[in-house]
């Protein structure tokens, strides 16, 4: 049935359809309204029997989804940014344990400088954690991942983050076609652990490791990943065919079978970039568009399919690693190795910059003008002469302050006056 | 007469920016909008500007309103309509940036456009589509509260023909159950009448 609803509150209702047993989460902000919405549920008895855990942490409400799937339960959780971080070790654990927990990640930057607006910092930063990592373009696209993202994580045995842009997406009234609880159903069976704890049938799971088996160990992590490669366009048809739309899957493309310049990116920003690519349609210009919509594991055989024929490719991405260049350019780049193809790395949407239309517009007329340098990482829309200002001051030696305080500062914003 | 049923057949978008204050429901109306619009059969996306929610602070709201899907996230720069829901802000935020000079603005005063010092300011516009509601004096007679959010809305209705006031006070019965939902709608309807005299006076003054 077609709704409006607020892209949290959908996602929430999604995740109750998927009977959870036991959902563990810390209600710090930045949480998201979906934890919020579905204590309500537990609370008021819609969605039964689970238990809702308010931790102490994010480390705890992972820690709680691991001793929970460890013993036969379907467990979900969400988190955002720093809570990401702070449970960044059970993150490791979870995936090198294989228990097939579902969380969301509602994007947003890392600090500091404390922000809490979107981008792709928080799930860049865990993208070798282990964990499948999916990537939702809409609410409607976010809402369908979880429902696949159970049936994934139970047939491999394997973790999986649907990551949703914070705020974007999170905070955004928008049509959904919600499924029935019967249609939920039939998709996703009951969870059948492939490994549990239980009294009648004692067992560990946990155990230390040596260097006569870790690596056996890590290699069938990895060995499961790359399944899931398989498993992802598999679980997509036939989330297709019993819902009757197409979500999910490893990439999809727009436009982009005779594109001659390709923009790739991840998560809601497309639906921007997407305009933009039919009005330079319009004007003869051959662009189009790749969504990568799983980014772990990395499927570069599509990737390198997908973007072979181009000879531009413009990589917008929401993260950077610092000192090294674009996280998603880098994987592009080993896609199309032995290519001629030039790959040009955009950081774009840092800590919620809005990624407009008319930005996008004067970054690919530099794309299509050759005016940008491959393999130089740019900054869409960096305000040179705030960054200029700041260089200059370093120059001066001594004790120039903190980078932050000094640009709010330059840019006038209220409460940064100098103590 | 229906004065309010103006050509907003059109197939591009509609963009409405909605300014406020912290604990307006500046975001909750450009929500209800949303519901408004879908309730019509049509595409809407509704989205607050993200930051610190303090009371009484100024806070945006969007909503975009089309017949085909909507997949643009971009905030909305170039509205084609305004509701400001509190005309102090006029001093604090360059509150018209991006309004064409046929775009609607609706503000919540019991003032004039010319008594709120903005008779130069109104000069390039299509003076029908200008107008002011006296919101918080609907809301608190009808509400009990001072909330112009919702009752702007039924000026909006009003002023643009955008949706309906059927669908606003059905979006608006929806989030709040109950008496407090049929006392809005009550506000909603007054400022929708409020709004259609005052049309129908521009129109023949």
């Amino acid at each position: 049935m077609l709704e409006q609803l607020e892209g949290s509150q959908a996602v929430a209702h999604s995740i109750a359809m998927c009977r959870p047993e036991v959902i563990a989460a810390y209600p710090i902000s930045p949480q998201t309204h979906i934890v919020e919405a579905l204590s309500d549920k537990v609370r008021t008895g819609e969605l039964q029997p689970c238990e809702y855990l308010m931790v102490e942490s994010e480390f705890a409400a992972m820690s709680a989804c691991i001793g929970a799937s460890a013993a036969g339960a379907r467990a979900y959780t969400a988190t955002a940014s720093q809570g990401l971080l702070y449970m960044a070790e059970a993150l490791y654990n979870a995936s090198g344990l294989g228990l097939p927990i579902v969380m969301t990640l509602a994007n947003r930057a890392i600090g500091a400088p404390i922000n809490i607006w979107n981008d792709h910092s928080d799930s860049m930063s865990q993208r070798d954690s282990g964990w499948i990592q999916l990537y939702a373009e809409t609410n409607q696209e976010a809402l369908d991942l979880h429902i696949q993202a159970f049936r994934l994580a139970e047939e491999l045995s394997v973790p999986v983050m649907v990551c949703m842009d914070g705020f974007i997406l999170t905070h955004a009234y928008e049509q959904v076609d919600m499924p029935t609880p019967e249609q939920v159903d039939d998709y996703l069976p009951p969870f059948e652990p492939q490994q549990m704890l239980d009294p009648s049938a004692p067992l560990t799971i946990g155990a230390m490791v040596g260097p006569e088996a870790f690596t056996e160990v890590k290699y069938l992590m990895h060995a499961k990943q790359v399944a899931a490669l398989d498993a992802i366009p598999a679980i997509a048809d036939d989330f297709e065919q019993a819902f009757g739309r197409s979500s999910g899957g490893l990439i999809r493309s727009y436009r982009a079978e005779d594109a001659e310049t390709i923009v790739v990116a991840l998560g809601s920003v497309l639906g921007t970039i997407e305009d933009v690519v039919d009005e330079l349609r319009e004007q003869g210009v051959k662009i189009g568009a790749v969504a990568i919509k799983c980014f772990r594991p990395y499927p570069l055989e599509e990737v390198r399919d997908a973007l072979a024929g181009a000879e531009r490719i413009v990589v917008i991405e929401k993260a950077f690693a610092v000192g090294a260049g674009g996280i998603v350019g880098q994987n592009v780049r080993l896609a199309l190795s032995g290519l001629e193809s030039r790959v040009y790395d955009v950081v774009a949407g840092l800590g919620g910059r809005p990624i407009t239309k008319k930005s996008l517009r004067a970054l690919f007329a530099d794309a299509l003008g050759d005016r940008l340098e491959s393999g130089r990482l740019h900054f869409l829309d960096l305000k040179r002469d705030v960054v200029e200002r700041e260089l200059e001051r370093m120059q001066g030696g001594g004790r120039h302050g903190p980078h932050a305080e000094n640009i709010i500062r330059d840019l006038g914003i209220v409460g940064a006056e100098p103590h | 007469m229906r004065w309010a049923r103006t050509a907003l057949a059109s197939t591009q978008v509609f963009q409405v920016r909605i300014h406020g204050r912290g604990g307006q429901g500046v975001v909750t109306a450009a929500e209800l909008l949303s519901v408004a619009a879908f309730v019509e059969g049509r595409n809407a996306q509704a989205f607050p500007t993200f930051g610190s929610e303090r009371t009484g602070a100024p806070v945006v709201s969007f909503c975009r309103i089309d017949d085909k899907p909507i997949r643009v996230r971009e905030p909305i720069s170039e509205p084609d309509a305004l509701i400001v829901q509190d005309p102090t802000l006029l001093h604090q935020v360059d509150l018209f940036a991006g309004l064409g000079s046929d775009g609607y603005i609706l503000i919540n005063s019991e003032r004039s456009f010319g008594q709120l010092g903005l008779a130069d300011f109104i000069k390039g516009f299509r003076r029908e589509r200008l107008l002011t509601v006296p919101a918080t004096a609907l809301a608190i007679e009808h509400v009990g509260r001072p909330l112009p959010n919702g009752v702007m809305l039924g000026g909006f209705a009003a002023l643009s023909g955008l949706v309906s006031v059927e669908s606003v006070a059905g979006a608006l019965r929806e989030r709040f159950p109950g008496k407090l939902g049929v006392a809005n709608v009550a506000a909603v309807e007054a400022a929708y009448e409020y709004v259609l005299d005052e049309m129908g006076r521009l129109a023949h003054a």
